[in-house]
């Protein structure tokens, strides 16, 4: 058997010194009727054999390597850069255990230090957790957080229907319908703009959940609408996607956000499908014992040397169970220790390189198709990398012709926004060249001939 | 020695990144909305490098030793996962790539789902839930959506017992359920007359990890199955342990209707230093229309995304921690059915035979043969020392302490699971050293007070981290 | 364990003494000792009104954290705000300047169903 290191002699010997017969008289507390049942799964595989069988299957996917990507909406072809998946593949880092004993985990406690500070910086907030599952795990827990600061005074979560529909889903399964905690609204009339939000924020009201730039890509206008927010005495989310953007943009903090939240899948880590990914969470110090998830501390060790630990540990479930803050417990530490070392990699300057490059490539490709006939780009708002464009004819018709041209093209919007019909939402990043662009221009226009 | 902070690396007007120049005519950015400081550090490539070396030698890791931690399951974490894991054309794909550009990802999501359900005896799996915990959330979330599709509005009572690991009283109250603790009995087991009393029509559920968290198989599972279904309620299984009964016993067949798997346990996927891990729920055919989506179905040759009818909805954007799924799907095949089968029988053979060498310096809390893990009394009568000091002192003979005053029913817990993948010199070596450090607890107790003293720091004070919290580089 | 002599006290560990027509409360000797170094005290808004039993707060030590309930029902009129930058006050002086909050009672015979020190020490050591 693979990795079992026992030989018929010490298997015997160990039997002997528990005083057992067989393997089997282990397992006598299980019950006889249902004991050793016959599993039906295929026969073992050699290594060599599964890596082939794993292969026949990548035969069957279109990889984003081999064709030109204009897919986003969540989740976003970036480049990444030698060193991420060198360091992070170390075995000290990638066979660890959470650290709960300090001594002989100080790699990882340090590494999420470095990125809990990292995070402070890049999202304008004052403490960030060691991270959540996903960007919508992260504002669902964002959303119970909130509650939990308004101590179950306040019940309504109001939330934009420009965020990401299956973040706003997964808030839905956190806080169904039925629940006693909190009721979700605010997304109902899939146009409502900020302007319609701020008009529903009441004395009820524990947050408002935006997406900026949204999940459109727009940039929405934020000039005052923390001090709106707050003078109803809700709390301000902003969930942050595409976090890249925030090389070039004024972070949430400034604009008076009480929670930041983000999908950190675009720093470093490729995009596997959908996970692992990772939930970036921060917020203002006031609020940090209200905050779900780990964090990591700095101190020191009984000789004075600096140190780092896993703190503020009654919040979470192994302590306080049933009311904790939350009930995570593993995260996505090595995710995180990729966005580390990503943001260190970039740098103050590299990060706005990435972002700059997205922008100006976006809007290059959207003027680009504004002036093909039959197209017609309807996000009128600033963008980041992220734009809307009508077309003439069904998304999904036109992705198949695209990816027949070795192109993946947008995102159909049709589904989550019915009114949006024929509207496909177009990303573009640094990994798109502007013969890739071209490309897409020049196969949009043969579609629509 | 300590390894300085990025930040103190960094030097103004230092970069490591290169990046394609600019081959489109640039747009004015948009005035108003920009950032006027990144305040990120400024390093070179090979200064990275070095830093995050270094700080990867600071950590203890599988790679290097031994890791009893119970109810962690510390097995080694194949490398041909991780090579597996890389296959560019299995990762490098967008998770909403139209379904006919995402064939063999689908494919490879159905067969470890269909795997899952063979394994442990399911009607369904949701590959979605990303930790134990989230699948814990997501199938206490179905035992309650269950109940309200059949008009039993009043079962919000969750049953747990005090046993249990502290995501189970969380994740039910985080889905609106209120916990009611059921003592154990004597043997370690769900104590039978108090189960009874509890049992009711407010009784959504019993939350049950077996083999329990003091490494013992329940003995009266069928009852406590029967029990529980016989006034209403289902049967939420823990699957922390289910590496003690691979091709042992399955789980739906002794009555449970949901379990989540942690396929960072049982399945081999590495931890990563705290995640990602990925915990996937199986339920049984009454709870199969509830099971968060999408999931993957075949229909045909052909694979396809399906929500069930009566889904409790996404619990994470996207199909899950996919990466995982990988690891886990290879370490299944690699292994087959018999495969299977000897994991389990070698993990509760390792737990066995080291317990046979550690109780007579630390005597078991429940005598008893155990599963795949089991907990000792980690104080020394007749001195000051407690499990903390022995724990802390282990890390001094190389090996990391086990799980500690957990469970919280006993006094001084060390929990101890060895694993299949431990060689029986490496079980040898680490009785020996607790049996050296229960000498020293007796002659030279300060020692095991002040440890470890090998290790890049000594103990840190955690009490400074809470009362003055330092959570992130302030220079 | 310590005990003061003119309070009295709950099966939850609090204390509770008579200030004027004010009630001034804590947690006791035995309940820091058992909760180690005490890192974190949340309280409530002063003009909160309880009832007796309702959560008023939270104590928190490294290993383990409490909720803190009210003695007797009332009106929250002071908190010692001197403890959020001290907390170790509940250890060094549970007593005195680990005081937590201060009651207006809204039913006085509430008092007489509290334990008395003996009443206490008993329920604590199981004597």
């Amino acid at each position: 058997m693979p990795y079992i290191p026992h030989t018929d002699a010490e298997r015997r010997a160990m039997l002997e010194t528990i005083g057992l017969p067989s393997l089997e008289a282990l397992f006598e507390d299980v019950p006889a009727q249902w004991r050793f049942p016959r599993l039906n799964l295929p026969p073992a595989a050699s290594e060599m054999e599964i890596l082939d069988e794993l292969k026949v299957l990548a035969g069957k996917n279109r990889a984003v390597g081999q064709h030109a990507t204009f897919l986003g909406a969540g989740a976003y072809h970036h480049f990444i850069p030698s060193v991420v998946d060198h360091l992070a593949s170390r075995g000290e880092f990638v066979t660890s255990y959470t650290p709960y004993q300090p001594e002989v985990s100080q790699g990882t406690l340090q590494a999420m230090f470095e990125y809990q500070s990292m995070i402070v910086r890049l999202t304008g907030m004052e403490v960030a957790n060691a991270s959540h599952y996903d960007g919508a795990t992260a504002m669902a827990e964002a959303a119970l957080m909130a509650l939990s600061v308004a101590r179950g005074g306040r019940k309504k979560v109001l939330l934009s229907p420009a965020i990401h529909p299956q973040y706003r889903q997964v808030l839905r399964t956190y806080l169904p319908p039925e629940s006693d905690l909190a009721y979700v609204t605010g997304d109902e009339d899939l146009t409502a703009g900020l302007p319609d939000l701020i008009a529903q924020i009441d004395q009820e009201t524990a947050c408002l959940i935006i997406q900026n730039p949204n999940f459109f890509g727009e940039l929405e206008d934020v000039n005052g609408l923390a001090e709106q927010v707050h003078a109803q005495g809700a709390l301000l989310v902003v969930v942050s996607n595409p976090i890249i953007s925030l090389g070039l943009l004024k972070p949430p903090g400034e604009y008076g956000a009480d929670i930041v939240v983000a999908e950190g899948q675009p720093l470093g880590t490729s995009l596997n499908c959908g996970g692992p990914y990772l939930g970036i969470f921060a917020t203002r110090e006031e609020y940090v014992r209200r905050m779900p998830g780990r964090l990591v501390g700095e101190t020191t060790d009984r000789k004075g040397r600096r140190g780092y630990v896993l703190t503020l540990t009654p919040r979470e479930q192994h302590i306080r169970r049933e009311k904790a803050t939350s009930n995570i417990c593993t995260n996505q530490s090595l995710i995180a220790l990729r966005a580390a070392i990503y943001l260190a990699y970039m740098g103050k300057q590299g990060l706005r390189v990435v972002a700059e490059l997205c922008y100006h490539k976006a809007h290059y490709a959207a003027r680009e198709i504004a002036q093909l006939p039959g197209f017609t780009v309807t996000t009128t708002r600033p963008f980041f990398n992220e734009f809307r464009v009508r077309c003439p004819m069904p998304v999904s018709q036109l992705n198949q012709f695209l990816l027949d041209k070795g192109i993946l093209g947008g995102y159909d919007l049709e589904g989550d926004y019915p009114h949006l019909q024929r509207e496909m939402l177009i990303c573009v990043t640094e990994m798109n060249t502007r013969e890739q662009i071209d490309q897409l221009v020049a196969a949009l226009q043969e579609a629509s001939r | 020695m300590s390894e300085p902070l990025l930040f103190e690396l960094s030097t103004p007007g230092r970069t490591a990144f290169t990046l394609p120049s600019l081959d489109v005519p640039a747009t004015p950015l948009p005035e108003g909305y920009l950032r006027t400081d990144l305040p990120l550090p400024e390093v070179s490539e090979l200064e990275l490098v070095r830093h995050f070396t270094r700080l990867s030698q600071l950590n203890y890791c599988i790679d290097t030793n031994f890791y009893p931690l119970g109810s962690c399951t510390m097995k080694y974490n194949p490398k041909v996962n991780e090579k597996a894991a890389a296959i560019e054309g299995l990762t490098q794909v967008h998770p909403l790539q139209p379904e006919e550009a995402l064939q063999g990802s689908l494919e490879l999501m159905y067969r470890l789902q269909e795997a899952l359900k063979e394994i442990a005896g399911f009607a369904g799996v949701s590959l979605q839930p990303a930790a134990g915990a989230h699948g814990e959330l997501a199938g206490v979330l179905m035992i309650r959506a269950y109940h309200r599709s059949r008009g039993e509005h009043q079962r919000r009572k969750i049953l747990i017992p005090d046993s249990a690991h502290g995501t189970n009283p969380a994740s039910s109250a985080m889905a609106g359920l209120t916990v009611v603790q059921l003592p154990s009995d004597k043997r370690g087991n769900v104590d039978l007359a108090a189960l009874k009393q509890a049992c009711d029509d407010t009784v959504a559920g019993l939350m049950l990890t077996n083999p329990n968290t003091l490494g013992l198989f329940e003995e009266h599972v069928l009852e406590v199955c029967e029990t529980v279904h016989a006034c209403g309620g289902l049967m939420y299984g823990d699957g922390a342990n289910l590496n003690a009964l691979l091709g042992i016993a399955r789980p739906g067949d002794l009555g449970f209707d949901v379990m989540h798997f942690n396929l960072h346990k049982t399945f081999s996927t590495p931890h990563g230093g705290g995640g990602p891990g990925s915990g996937p729920v199986g339920v049984s055919e009454r709870l199969a229309p509830f099971l968060p989506g999408p999931i993957v179905v075949k229909e045909g040759e052909r694979f396809r995304l399906h929500v069930p009818e009566k889904s409790i909805g996404r619990v994470r954007a996207f199909f899950g921690n996919y990466g995982m799924f990988i690891r886990a799907y290879t370490y299944i095949r690699m292994h087959g059915p018999e495969g299977l089968r000897a994991v389990a029988e070698h993990a509760v053979l390792n737990a066995n035979y080291l317990k046979a060498l550690v109780s007579p310096h630390f005597p078991v809390a429940v005598e008893r043969t155990c599963m795949h893990e089991f907990v000792v009394h980690g104080d020394i009568p007749g001195t000051d020392v407690r499990a903390l000091d022995v724990a802390k002192r282990l890390i001094d003979y190389g090996f990391h302490p086990p799980t500690n005053y957990f469970p919280l029913i006993v006094r001084d817990a060390l929990m101890i699971e060895p694993t299949e993948t431990e060689s029986r010199q490496t079980l040898d070596a680490f009785a020996q050293a607790l049996a050296a450090i229960a000498h020293e607890a007796r002659t030279d107790p300060a020692l095991l007070h002040e440890a470890p003293h090998t290790t890049p720091v000594s103990r840190l004070d955690e009490v400074k981290a809470a009362r003055t919290p330092v959570l992130c580089y302030k220079g | 364990m310590k005990l003061d002599a003119n309070a009295r006290y709950t099966d939850s560990h609090e204390w509770v003494r008579q200030e004027g027509d004010v009630l001034v409360c804590g947690i006791t000797d035995h309940a820091q000792e058992e909760l180690s170094d005490v890192v974190y005290v949340e309280l409530p808004e002063v003009g909160d009104s309880l009832k007796k039993g309702d959560r008023f707060g939270v104590i928190e030590s490294v290993k383990a954290a409490s909720d803190l309930y009210m003695p007797v029902s009332g009106e929250i009129i002071a908190v010692n705000q001197e403890l959020l930058n001290a907390p170790e006050l509940v250890n060094k002086d549970p007593y005195g300047k680990g005081w937590m909050i201060k009651i207006r009672p809204s039913d006085p015979s509430e008092w007489d169903a509290l334990l008395s020190p003996e009443e206490y020490e008993k329920s604590v050591t199981g004597a």
